[in-house]
């Protein structure tokens, strides 16, 4: 197979990871992240309409006589499903959700409420807290393990890579207002997992190449490894993105937003791999005397 | 690598062949105790409700502190200590004493036998911890006081709710501990959990006091609404009679008056001082109190000496049935908080369940029909790998009576989309070795070899992200951890045993042939 001069575009894709990166940071910083009731505490309300003839607006109205803060009101998949989330939440009085739904059969026709989700203040603090702990954890446990297994310049590459990976991921969910939950937690988790396993597959490779080539540069040595692994790489890649879009197509609303970061996170985790983690051990000045002196130990 | 023993191919096909009978058992009814596992399906499949409840243990700290008051007060009586000008505040009790008494009461708190001031060996603690300024003493609960009044008042509370939901004969309810004050309960197949709800919101604290003019009642007075709000009335603090006394109270119909009433039966103690309050009591106002209101005040005619008696307080035939089922199985130690609460509806839950199988069942075919295009003979091998890694996979699952969720679906699918990955970074390696060893078989042999650190790295990383989800994450995405975790090990197994194992047959019989992969 010819060879692909990945490390050509080392610099430009650098410069514009370094871009998003920034700009996910900025969105993150004055944006922020449209939390669901999850981790900022709250009632949702899927429901199923009868009739197609209750729209959004409609909906919103009926919502909107019933003092409950502020009301947000989408289509949830399709026509005659609704998603409606408001701040008051009162688990505490038993009558709170018999009293919508008996209001709204009043102005809407029979609803059906599907699901209720209603998480009180400390909770959902709690929820958010143990989620960033977790992420946190796992970033830890990943650096711990790839500091034992890997030279120290190999485990800033794949730590930096790792971070590319949340933060872009983040980013989006941001830029787009996607909704973050507990699933989204657990796909970021997964993405951490991902990003990390495509990273070691070429840095074992890129290790192995420099015990055996002494006389060539890392700049050609890592896009030699790349090249070397780049089928294992791509058919990957794919079999994780078809399964994925299975889910993202079929797997009904509740799981779009967990496999839409998982998507994300495993195009970015691919690319990082390559684009990221390498470039940096160019940036180190890793040689065959890097793992030769850690071989010595 | 390409060599395997009689005895461990053996083994590979019985394993293989329990834990698909395992996963198979969840879709046939297998009428067989010992194989008669199934996977258990998470409220958000099955649909149900999830309730998490706070206890307010307020009360139970004040009224520990009121008793323990009581407690001191007869204690330094005996032992002729003078102690006076008790105050309680939130979470302390001060007075004082004598100055010539203070060491020794010093001293008798401080006493690791002492009887006021118990003293825990394994928490290395006193109940109280106590702080002694002259002659005045202040006295709070120990950090490990607090943590066993907490644990005791939720050990009650837990007990109380069991009763409370058994009694309304939901299906296979789940309650459980959480931390010190909180109780979970998972309520299966519940769309509504609206009367559990009510029904665990109130304390059930019932009292009988009577109604006085006097406000010069020896056990003091207080003002409390009736329950409709439309008056108040005053009554003598002293207690007649508490729901602690009641054996059992049902539903009835009051023939005279055609009222829904709550009747109730006492024990022989209850019996004995209902006996005794209402023939003194005849002509007065008995007030029947829950949780600080009350139900209905009826005026006592004869003095009730039979033990048994009737509540009533425009019932309907419902709130009369939950009054007495709250009164049958006892009062809370505290009132509790509904802090969480999560309800799925029968039909979204099956609606999840069918997304979920087409999505895993199309997931599949394309990650399938993809790897023969790619490696033919070896995809096939490879795919082989897959359907046992998902009979391994649920089989497990299923042994261990794990809970699937919906994320936990998503799991085997994701399951199913990287476990081929192993095979690949296999399959890659090897197509490496043969451009430079002739003989297939060591070409093979050395491509599982050299590809084997990195497989277990790539697969070390996802598993410490699933271990971390397991301890951090709740519900639904516990499941997804459980699956992806499970799915790890289930796809070395199957890589390294079922895949490598038609590897070499196959090899071995086509050594000959020109290109093997």
């Amino acid at each position: 197979m010819r060879e692909i001069s990945f490390n050509k575009f080392y610099k430009s894709f650098n410069i514009l990871s370094i871009f998003l990166i920034i700009t996910s940071l900025i969105l993150l910083a004055f944006k922020g992240l449209n939390y669901g009731v999850d981790f900022k505490g709250g009632t949702l309300i899927e429901l199923r309409t009868d009739l197609n003839s209750a729209n959004i607006k409609k909906i919103r109205d009926s919502f909107n006589q019933l003092n409950l803060g502020d009301v947000s009101v989408k289509n949830f998949g399709n026509d005659t499903d609704f998603i409606i989330k408001f701040e008051k939440q009162n688990s505490n009085d038993p009558k709170f959700i018999d009293n919508i739904k008996t209001k709204l059969s009043g102005s809407i026709g029979t609803v059906d409420f599907r699901r209720v989700e209603n998480v009180g203040p400390k909770v959902s603090a709690e929820l958010l807290q143990s989620g960033i702990i977790a992420i946190a954890l796992s970033l830890a446990a990943m650096l711990l393990y790839i500091w034992i297994r890997f030279e120290w310049q190999f485990s800033l590459g794949a730590i930096v890579a790792l971070f590319h990976d949340v933060i872009i991921t983040l980013g989006v969910f941001s830029l787009f207002s996607l909704e973050i939950n507990l699933s989204i937690v657990a796909a970021v988790l997964t993405i951490v997992g991902y990003s990390m396993n495509d990273t070691v597959v070429i840095f074992d490779r890129v290790r192995e190449n420099l015990r055996k080539f002494s006389d060539i540069k890392i700049f050609e040595l890592t896009n030699i490894s790349i090249n070397q692994t780049l089928s294992r790489t791509i058919i990957t890649s794919a079999t994780t993105l078809l399964a994925l879009l299975s889910i993202f197509i079929f797997g009904g609303e509740i799981l779009k937003g967990f496999s839409l970061a998982m998507i994300l996170g495993v195009i970015f985790g691919t690319y990082s791999s390559i684009y990221i983690a390498n470039p940096i051990l160019v940036i180190l000045k890793v040689s065959q005397r890097t793992i030769v002196k850690e071989d010595k130990d | 690598m390409l060599y395997f023993s009689k005895l461990r191919i053996f083994s590979v096909i019985i394993f293989t062949l329990i834990l698909s009978y395992f996963s198979l058992s969840n879709f046939f009814k297998i009428d067989d105790n010992f194989f008669s596992k199934n996977i258990k399906l998470g409220l958000d499949l099955q649909g149900g409700s999830y309730l998490l409840l706070e206890i307010d243990n307020k009360p139970v700290i004040t009224q520990k502190l009121q008793n323990k008051v009581m407690e001191l007060k007869n204690f330094f009586k005996d032992k002729n200590i003078i102690t006076r000008n008790y105050t309680v505040d939130d979470n302390s009790i001060i007075f004082d004493t004598t100055p010539d008494k203070s060491d020794e009461l010093n001293n008798i708190l401080d006493d690791d036998e002492s009887e006021i001031n118990p003293y825990y060996q394994q928490y290395k603690s006193h109940e109280f911890d106590f702080v002694k300024n002259q002659d005045s003493f202040k006295l709070t609960l120990s950090k490990y006081g607090l943590v066993l009044l907490k644990n005791a008042s939720l050990d009650q509370a837990i007990e109380i709710v069991r009763r409370r939901v058994d009694e309304v004969g939901t299906n296979e309810p789940n309650i459980l501990k959480r931390g010190n004050d909180r109780i979970l309960v998972e309520l299966p197949g519940l769309d509504d959990p609206g009367r559990i709800k009510s029904l665990l919101g109130k304390t059930a604290n019932l009292t009988f006091q009577f109604i006085t003019q006097n406000t010069e009642e020896s056990f003091g007075t207080e003002k409390l609404e009736f329950e409709d709000g439309s008056e108040n009335a005053i009554v003598s603090k002293r207690i007649i009679l508490s729901g602690d006394n009641l054996v059992d109270a049902k539903p009835s119909m009051n023939s005279q008056t055609n009222e829904t009433v709550v009747s109730f039966t006492l024990d022989r103690v209850g019996a004995k001082k209902f006996g005794k309050a209402t023939s003194t009591g005849v002509g007065k106002r008995l007030a029947i109190i829950l949780d600080g209101k009350i139900i209905s005040a009826p005026s006592v005619r004869e003095p009730i000496i039979g033990g048994s008696g009737q509540i009533s307080g425009n019932f309907t035939f419902q709130s009369a049935t939950d009054l007495a089922l709250l009164l049958r199985s006892g009062a809370l130690p505290a009132p509790l908080n509904i802090i969480e609460e999560r309800t799925v509806g029968p039909d979204l839950g099956q609606d999840s369940i069918d997304a979920g199988i087409m999505s895993l069942i199309i997931g599949f075919i394309l990650v399938v029909l993809f790897m023969i295009y790619k490696y033919r003979v070896f995809g096939v091998i490879a795919n082989l790998a897959l359907i046992s890694n998902l009979f391994l996979l649920v089989g497990v699952l299923t042994i261990f009576e794990a809970t699937l969720t919906l994320p936990g679906i998503a799991g085997i699918i994701l399951t199913v989309g990287m476990a081929v990955d192993a095979n690949v970074l296999i399959f890659e390696r090897i197509k490496e070795e043969i451009k430079s060893e002739r003989n297939p078989i060591i070409a093979f042999d050395s491509g599982y070899t050299k590809s084997r650190t990195t497989i277990l790295d790539a697969n070390i990383t996802t598993l410490i992200a699933a271990v971390i989800l397991f301890f951090m994450g709740s519900g639904p995405i516990k499941g997804f951890s459980i699956t992806l975790g499970v799915g790890i090990l289930t796809t070395l197994f199957s890589v390294y045993f079922i895949a490598r194992l038609f590897t070499a047959f196959y090899v071995i019989k086509n050594k000959e042939k020109e290109s093997l992969i």
